[in-house]
Formats: C-alpha cells, structure tokens, sequence
C-alpha cells in the first residue's frame, strides 16, 4: 500500500490538471457571458467614477456648485440658462446635485454592507458551528426582528435619534444584519454535516481554524451574493426617508431628496423628478443584475 | 399507521387519543400554539419600540408651538401625560392601556387620542390594501405561468423584464414617475380634458395609480415565483401523465400544474402583506392619502411618541396575523407539511 501510494497521487494529479479551473476563474468566465450583469456593472462602475470626479469637476468649473444658488434661474427646464439638466426651486444646478447624490447613494449601499458583513457573519458562524444557547437566541431574536417590517424600524430609529448620517447608516445597517446572519447560519449547518468537514476534524483541525479554512470558503458564494442584493436595499431604504423628508438633512444633495423636492413644481418641471427617480431606479436594477448574475456565475451546480 | 410504530394512543383514552393521533387535532395545537406565540412577539415590538421612545433625546415639547415652553408648563405638561412616573411604570400602565385598546393621547394634535387618530386612517389604508392584494395573486400568478408555459419565448422575456423592472425600481419612485406620465403630460396633452388624479382619495380614478403603486412590486414577486414553480412543476412525472392522456392544455393547467405551483407561492403572501403595510407609509405620501401610512410619517417627523407606537404595534399585529393566517393555509393545501 505504501509503496503504491506515490504512483496513485501523480495519475490523480495528472487527470486533475488536464481540466481544473478554479472556482473564481470560473465564475468568472460565466459572469462575463452574462450580458445584463456586465451592463450593471459597467453602470455601477461609471457611479463610482462620478461620485469620485464630481468635486473635481466642480473645482474646475466645468459643472455647477450643487449648492449654489442661480437665483435669475429658478426652475429652468434642461438645456436653458447654462443648466444643461435645469434647476430646482432654489436655482441649484440638477445635473451636479444628481452628480453629488450618486455619492450619498453608493456610500450607504457599500459602506452597510461593511458594518453588516462582519457582524452577521460572526453571529451566523458562531450560531451555525456551536448551535445551542447563540443558536436558540439568534432564531428566537429574528422571530421578534421580522414583525417589525424594516422601513418602520429605521423610521422610527430615525424618529428617536434625529436624521444625522451616522443614525442612518446604523439604522439600516440594524435592520440589515439578521438576514445575513440567518444565511451564514444556513449554509454553516448544511456545510458542517459533509465529509470534508469530518475529515478534517478528524485529522485534529482546531474550531478556528477548520472554521477559517474549510467552512467559510464553501459557503462564500451566497454570502457574496447576499451582500451584493444588500447593496441596493441599503441604497433604496435611504432614499426613501429622504424622499419622506426624514433623512439626510439638505444641503446636502440625495436623490430621495430631490424626488421629493421636485415634486411640489411637478406640473411645471417634470424633468425635476423623473431624472432623481430614473437616476435610483437604474441604480437599483444595475445593483440587481450584478446580483443576478453572480449567483448564477458562483453557484457550480448551474454549469452548463 | 405504519407497523411496528409505538402507538402512542394506547396510554390516552379513546378519544382524546383519535383528537392527537388525527391531523386535524395536531393541525389545532398548531393553530393555538402559533396564536400563544404571537403574544411574547407583539410584546417584545411593544418592549423595544417603548424603551427607543425613552432613549430619545430631548422631549416632545421642544418644538411646542414653535417657541421654548417654560419649565412649570413642561412640568405640568409631564404630570398630564405620565412621563413624570419612572419608566417600568409607566410601561405597566402603557401594557394595560394597550390592552384595552387605549393607545393614549397624540402629541401633535390637542385633544386628539392614537385610536381615534387610527381610526380615521383605517378605511383608505384598508381599501388600498384590500384593492391591492385582490389584484396581486391573479395577475401576479398569471403573469408566471405565462412565462413559464411560453419559457424562452417573447412572452417569456417581456414577463420577466417587467418583473425584473418593477421588482428594482422603489415604489416612490414608479409613483412619481407614473404621476408625470399619467397626470402631468397627459393632461398637458390632451388639453386637461383626460389625465389621472395625483393627489386626495376617492373611490374612483382617484384608486388607480395608488393600487397599481402599491401593488406593482408583490405583482413582480409572485410572477418570477409562480415562473419558477410552475416550472419545477411541469416537468413532473405526473404532467405528462395528464399530457398522455390527451387532456387538453387548459384542463393540464388548470387541474394538475396550477394546484402544485401554488403552493410555494402561498408562503410569499406573508412578506406580501408585511410590503402592503410599509408600501402604504409610500404611497400614502405620494398621492396625499390621510391614511395610517402618512399618519406614521407625519408621528415619525414630529417626534409624536404616542402615535408612533401606538401605530408601530398596530403594524406588527396585522403581520404577525398574516404570517399565522399564512402558515395555516399552507398547512391545508399541503399535505407534506409536518406539524413538528
């Protein structure tokens, strides 16, 4: 047996290397075939690239200040007194206030889903591979946590801790986490009953390290996907207090806001709203596509 | 009762034994212990949304009639409503209160309480929601088995592109986008002789855009679920038994796909009902209905403590009701469901 064990292992590797693509490698050859994921993220990369050159471009005047008022040009339609989108009730320029809301979005979308990553996925780990008394008390908490619906949770954490940014972010951040924690806690069960997982117990891996090394890996596909799907709920919580005035307060520029103040000249300047709401609709549908995408690219069993 | 099992029974009397040996008496503790289970629920939305109240800085009379009340009139102010009495009382009282559906008095308006603030709000959030979940199950359930039935087809694409549409872009935001369609260019126009009201109740054009608002994103939910389902379902053993036995593709559909495919669907119908409930606090505010919806919104901006609990418990008792009245049905329609 020893002698013949050598021998085994090169024909095993030979075979393997003949066809092996890695995971990521693969994924990522599958996400690229998918057209509208793309799409989403060649939209998504463009935000990010106007969330970070707005100021730039305000510096060097090539669009308008967001906060500066043109008062001889209140209201314009787009295209009309140097506004190449118009302006609104006060004389601010639509283009560079739907330029700078881009920023609020993308930063509540990503920067959530940083609170939320390590805490859901410590308590889901902790909850899924010990069980017992985390485990009972993160099922009974989510049992409480899903009759409040999310949007009544953040208003009225909102309601009782003023609309600054940091309540905001942590507000949806708290509504947020359970989900995730739920999933991690999910895959973690289905995960730790296969028989790579007893193999390495049984070879004498400590918790941690059996955790860090083989459990996590195996369920990073969905929770990848989770965060991403997150990234748009996060962004759409946001503009909806704004859009009820109860978010980030102006002058600051968010699109919810800007629905929202378009809307008392609607019959006016109807461009005022719809560019603000196209403007979060794509956002949204970008955000889903990319997550679309990548569930079908990072789920093996979807090979064709 | 399967050989060799324990039968249980023998140590109960006859029966009490055929009541917890039955389904249907198993399908009774289940509905029971589902109601008990909604108590420490509802309580604990009660126990949290209470001590954030009391956290808040500063009280409700700093914006009092827009001008610094003086510090007897706070006091008095205090006295009157109870908030001079330390927390865990007046959380008693608050509990006892709530009991017998006395949510207190509102804040922002004199002499008004939470009930009968509630109480006005309820026929316009109702008929909207009402409205709303009518329209959600057929057409939502339609549009799925269309595409499914048609996969890979026209129809198939355009189904699910609006589903994939409507299920991204917020609600806010097809209200108001439907607004500039529907009410400002189109009266614009046609000369204001033909456009959709955009703002009050009525029970007329005045429901259109708001149902369909409201309505739109669980319509979009149920199609891509219903798609997936149906599908799942069609390609069972016993669909083409029915196809080999020459039925005809309504009798196919009607009789043996759709009774299948539903039933993933009726699990959604929960969540359904807990978006019709945040979806009006929206829609509400777009179209201008005095409805529980913008009475929360309006609590929330005033800092109306009373009302917003008052209305925040009165949500998570309508989706605590939904989600028990859903997981009963789907206890009836499927069979496999085990009352563990």
């Amino acid at each position: 047996m020893a002698l013949a064990a050598p021998a085994l292992e090169q024909a095993v590797d030979w075979e393997v290397a003949e066809q092996q693509i890695g995971l990521w490698q693969d994924a990522w050859h599958r996400f690229r075939r998918n057209r509208l994921a793309v799409l989403g993220a060649g939209l998504v990369l463009f935000l990010i690239l106007v969330a970070f050159l707005s100021p730039l471009l305000v510096h060097f005047h090539l669009i308008w200040n967001p906060g500066t008022q043109d008062v001889a040009n209140i209201e314009v339609g787009p295209a009309q007194a140097g506004h190449p989108l118009g302006s609104d009730e006060l004389g601010r320029d639509t283009l560079s206030r739907l330029m700078f809301g881009s920023r609020i979005s993308l930063s509540v979308g990503i920067l959530v889903q940083g609170i939320i990553l390590p805490i859901g996925m410590a308590i889901g780990l902790a909850a899924g591979y010990f069980g017992g008394r985390i485990d009972n008390l993160l099922m009974r908490f989510t049992d409480i946590w899903y009759a409040f619906p999310d949007l009544i949770f953040v208003l009225v954490l909102v309601s009782v801790f003023g609309p600054s940014l940091l309540t905001i972010f942590g507000a949806i951040a708290l509504v947020n986490w359970v989900g995730l924690a739920r999933l991690v806690r999910g895959q973690v069960l289905a995960i730790k009953e296969k028989e790579y997982i007893e193999a390495a117990r049984s070879s004498g891996s400590a918790p941690l390290k059996l955790i860090l090394k083989h459990l996590l890996p195996n369920a990073l596909g969905p929770i990848i996907v989770t965060v991403v799907f997150g990234i748009p709920s996060a962004i759409f919580l946001e503009a909806v207090l704004s859009f009820l005035g109860v978010g980030i307060q102006p002058p600051t520029p968010t699109w919810g806001q800007m629905v929202f103040d378009g809307y008392e000249a609607i019959y006016a300047n109807p461009s005022a709203v719809v560019l603000p709401a196209l403007a979060i609709g794509f956002t949204l549908l970008s955000f889903s596509f990319i997550g679309d995408g990548l569930r079908d690219a990072l789920d093996p069993r979807m090979k064709r | 009762m399967i050989a060799g099992r324990p039968n249980r029974g023998a140590l109960l009397p006859a029966r009490l034994s055929a009541l917890t040996d039955s389904r249907v008496g198993s399908l009774v503790f289940f509905i029971i212990r589902r109601i008990l289970w909604m108590i420490p629920i509802v309580f604990f939305v009660i126990l949290i949304t209470f001590l954030l109240m009391h956290l808040a800085q500063g009280s409700p009379w700093d914006k009092a009639g827009g001008r610094q009340l003086s510090a007897a009139v706070v006091n008095n102010l205090n006295i009157k409503y109870g908030l001079n009495k330390p927390e865990y009382q007046q959380f008693e009282l608050y509990v006892w209160n709530v009991l017998h559906f006395d949510f207190g008095l509102s804040y922002q308006y004199e002499g008004k309480t939470v009930t009968g603030l509630i109480a006005e709000g309820i026929p316009y959030t109702a008929t909207l929601g009402v409205l709303a979940f009518i329209i959600i199950v057929p057409v939502g359930v339609g549009l799925g088995v269309l595409a499914a039935l048609r996969q890979n087809t026209r129809v198939d694409y355009i189904t699910m592109g609006f589903a994939t549409a409507a299920a991204s872009f917020p609600n806010f935001v097809i209200g108001a986008l439907m607004v500039v369609v529907f009410s400002v260019l189109m009266a614009k126009w046609t000369q204001h002789s033909f456009f959709l009201p955009a703002a009050d109740f009525g029970l007329d054009d005045h429901l259109i855009m708001p149902v369909i608002t409201l309505a739109l994103l669980p319509i979009a939910y149920t199609a891509r679920l219903t798609r997936a389902s149906t599908l799942d379902t069609i390609r069972q053993d016993f669909i083409r038994t029915a196809w080999a036995k020459g039925l005809t593709e309504r009798l196919v559909v009607i009789k043996h796909v759709l009774k299948n495919s539903l039933i993933p669907v009726v699990t959604t119908l929960g969540p359904t009902f807990a978006f019709l409930v945040t979806g009006s606090l929206i829609v509400e505010t777009v179209f201008n209905i005095p409805g529980i919806g913008r009475a929360f919104v309006t609590a929330v901006e005033s800092r109306d403590y009373p009302m917003i609990l008052g209305t925040t418990i009165l949500f998570s008792i309508i989706i605590a009701i939904a989600n028990l009245v859903v997981d009963v049905t789907y206890v009836f329609i499927d069979p496999r469901v085990r009352l563990a």
